[in-house]
């Protein structure tokens, strides 16, 4: 029993992981219906500042504080200066864009950084808090990492005026614009926040997979495997499939399949499921009347 | 009485297709006007070329400032409401959300808890539906939260595009009902795009009739209506 709670907890811990990079795709899927198959390797990228902070001195907390704002800064720019100019090429365009990003990202982390696997010290260590017996402080942190940017991320689409005019804009750029929404910012805005939320997940993942250039590879093999599960039209669902991507690949590989196949598996149970309902498990019918 | 927008000359492109010929006209402030015309003639493409949605030639003057090289989002900063064709909603918002964004350029944020129990005293149905998805209301309620919408962002000029498209008589006659009110309570000067040629000259002072994208006929909303050919092709009598 308190091998599968540990195994629950393990899930949970590296699901977090998934529903934040889960939610930074979701966001950019809602304004642009394109997939950012380079939010991995961004995330990555801003990994290696983190570590390079780190090694320089820096507390891992300020380095963290730093990279979320480097990495924020970064988003903006490359929509600002990569991506706004195919903002009305054809689907293929940007999506080679994204690949091609995908790429110069990780040989650029390859090129500063090296290739050879490093560690990556989780900022939460010691006992296992409140002296529970099958989750570790580092994956106790994790999580509570994971849920604290999902709850902030939430608050600020659901209370500000300036999430409610990413969401207008996202939904409906021409009304956005007539209300005095200046879309095109707002799309940077969600790009910059995607990666920031992107680097928090690559610093949550980084302790547990290790830092490399490819790191995020799985990683975001799951996150969108995670956000078609719950259903990429809805952020609350994305996460959650997140979540539950997690769990159900590391149960599989603990007690079903064993580590080696536990991909394949988790990814013919999505298929499995996707088949019986295509919206996801939470996608949302949208009601409307004209 | 000065005018609060005068175009001269106004062309407008879709595309590479030039849709206005060369159009003149003025909204007098505080006053309504009326577009008149029929399908394709240029009405709802005049109004997207005020509010910048298309390439645009041609002078544009609101409140003494030319609007040239302005974008949507600046001539709503303006201080110019366009309430679109097919109402511009966002159906996956609620109520609430779509008049907050209507608030969203306001600087004035004071004034908002006040403005936003002025609009429900124009429309008490949108206060009772405040929390519902925007997509599911009724034509007429989505027609007048449109309206609402645009009144939150405090503007002194009204872009209308066919508020009685699609809805029930007695829908429209309300809504025209308060449409009237918000022009003379409010002081807001409306620029009125409508089919419905007897109904806007009820509520214009002054109208342009337009055809294949030229203004054939403006003036005194009276001397519209009194105009023989007006009438038989428009008013049906």
């Amino acid at each position: 029993m308190v091998e599968l709670q540990h195994q629950l907890a393990s899930g949970l811990a590296l699901g977090g992981v998934y529903a934040i990079t889960a939610l930074a795709l979701v966001m950019i899927f809602q304004a642009t219906q394109l997939l950012n198959f380079a939010q991995g390797e961004m995330a990555m990228f801003s990994t290696y500042i983190a570590w390079t902070l780190i090694n320089n001195g820096w507390s891992f907390w300020s380095a963290f504080a730093a990279t979320l704002a480097l990495s924020f800064a970064g988003g903006v720019a490359i929509q600002r200066l990569i991506v706004r100019p195919f903002a009305h090429a054809p689907v293929l365009a940007s999506v080679i864009i994204f690949i091609g990003l995908s790429f110069i990202f990780n040989a650029l982390a390859g090129f500063f950084f090296g290739y050879s696997v490093q560690t990556f010290d989780s900022p939460f260590d010691g006992p296992p808090w409140f002296g529970n017996k099958f989750m570790s402080a580092s994956e106790s942190g994790s999580v509570v990492v994971s849920v604290a940017v999902l709850a902030l991320v939430f608050a600020f689409f659901r209370f500000t005026p300036l999430g409610l005019a990413m969401r207008a804009a996202a939904q409906n750029p021409t009304s956005a614009r007539l209300v005095g929404v200046r879309v095109g910012w707002m799309l940077a805005l969600g790009w910059g926040l995607a990666a920031a939320i992107g680097a928090v997940a690559g610093m949550m993942a980084a302790p547990i997979v290790y830092l490399d250039p490819n790191m995020m590879g799985g990683i975001l093999l799951y996150a969108f495997a995670g956000a078609v599960l719950g259903g990429i039209d809805n952020p609350w669902g994305a996460v959650l499939g997140g979540f539950l991507v997690g769990v159900v690949e590391n149960l599989l590989g603990a007690y079903v399949v064993g580590e080696e196949v536990k991909l394949s598996v988790a990814l013919v149970v999505i298929i499995a499921v996707l088949v019986a309902k295509p919206s996801g498990l939470f996608g949302r019918r949208i009601v409307a009347r004209v | 009485m000065s005018a609060i927008l005068r175009a001269t000359g106004l062309k407008a492109f879709y595309g590479p297709v030039e849709a206005l010929h060369g159009v003149d006209f003025e909204v007098e402030d505080g006053c309504v006007t009326a577009l008149l015309g029929a399908n394709g003639a240029g009405k709802t493409t005049t109004l997207r070329a005020v509010s910048a949605m298309i390439r645009r030639e041609g002078v544009l003057e609101y409140a003494g400032r030319p609007l040239n090289g302005r974008g949507p989002e600046d001539v709503a900063r303006l201080g110019v409401a366009h309430v679109p064709d097919g109402r511009g909603t966002f159906t996956d918002l609620t109520v609430d959300e779509n008049l907050r964004l209507g608030a969203y350029v306001r600087r004035d944020r004071r004034k908002l808890k006040t403005d936003f129990e002025r609009v429900f005293g124009y429309f008490p149905r949108l206060a009772e539906r405040i929390k519902q998805q925007a997509g599911t209301l009724s034509g007429g309620e989505q027609q007048m939260l449109a309206i609402a919408r645009a009144l939150l962002s405090a503007p002194r000029l009204l872009l209308l595009d066919e508020p009685s498209f699609g809805l029930a008589p007695l829908v429209v006659s309300e809504i025209f009902r308060i449409l009237r009110a918000i022009n003379q309570n409010d002081g807001v000067s409306i620029l009125l795009v409508e089919q419905n040629a007897s109904l806007a000259l009820d509520l214009a002072t002054r109208a342009y009739l337009l055809e294949t994208g030229r203004v054939v006929v403006g003036g005194e909303a009276s001397t519209i209506l009194a105009n023989d050919s007006v009438r038989r092709a428009y008013l049906g009598y």
